[in-house]
């Protein structure tokens, strides 16, 4: 995933809720909206629409079951736990960067 | 820089391939003294590196010194390894982080092989897999601004 294609995602991470509602599908797995709505400060329109948006960055995706919609994470599309090694990773190339230049300076 | 990143498929550990054009005395003060370790690692830290103990570190990257975090000094063998335990990156200053799992950093010296005076330092961070998915996903977000940060303090850095 390049920086551009990444770039809606953090706008669609950039909000409490939607942040709150993927850390719930994150740890809970698939759940209906009124699963998602229970406990949260918003109304149940609120999340709904919250999950649209993160429909439409792809993180997230609905799924008929029965009489209500199942939403889950896009995990491919999401792959957090890659790109949070990454950025570490590459916050460690820096750090070594500035370790180099005062030790051989 | 002649870093690599060993087995890229991991999600449990970053480890960095490093050679230093220094002496190892002086590659372990800049790891083992907690001031130069400060220097560049960007963080400024109220004590010194003693094994047992444990210090609270605080980013000095302009517009990150509200990020705080515990390192426990795990390890301290003169020249050969250093190593403490932390929370990675914390990027909310009002949760409390330290019931979560932390993560492991080992530096490892050794004589550069064929040369009269450098170092092979090999840092290893692991333990990612047991933070929790919403930490990574926290952390994920915040991590965009902290590498920005270190882009620009590198610029910075070069430019000067």
């Amino acid at each position: 995933m390049s920086r551009s294609n990444a770039a809606p995602i953090f706008s669609a991470l950039g909000d409490e809720t939607r942040l709150h509602i993927v850390s719930r599908l994150c740890r809970e797995g698939p759940l209906s909206i009124t699963r998602l709505s229970e406990g949260a400060t918003v109304t149940r329109q609120a999340v709904t629409k919250h999950l649209h948006a993160l429909e439409d960055a792809g993180l997230a995706q609905a799924e008929r079951q029965g009489r209500e919609q199942v939403w889950s994470l896009e995990t491919k599309r999401l792959e957090v736990a890659r790109r949070y090694l990454d950025d570490i990773s590459a916050q460690w190339d820096a750090a070594i960067g500035r370790l180099r230049a005062l030790v051989e300076g | 820089m002649t870093t690599k990143t060993a087995a890229p498929s991991s999600t449990d550990r970053i480890e960095k391939h490093v050679t230093l054009s220094a002496p190892r005395s002086r590659v372990w003060r800049a790891i083992a003294d907690a001031s130069e370790f400060g220097k560049w690692f960007q963080m400024k830290l109220n004590g010194k590196f003693t094994a047992g103990t444990t210090l609270m570190g605080q980013v000095t990257v302009p517009g990150y010194e509200h990020i705080r975090t515990e390192m426990k000094v795990e390890k301290v063998e003169p020249e050969t390894l250093f190593a403490y335990s932390w929370h990675p990156y914390p990027g909310d200053p009002k949760k409390d982080y330290s019931s979560e799992p932390m993560t492991l950093v080992e530096f490892h010296l050794a004589d550069a092989k064929g040369t009269d005076s450098g170092t092979e330092l090999t840092i290893i961070e692991s333990g990612f897999d047991a933070l929790p998915a919403d930490r990574r996903a926290e952390a994920f977000r915040m991590n965009d601004g902290g590498w920005t940060g270190q882009i620009k303090a590198i610029a910075k850095y070069v430019t000067q």
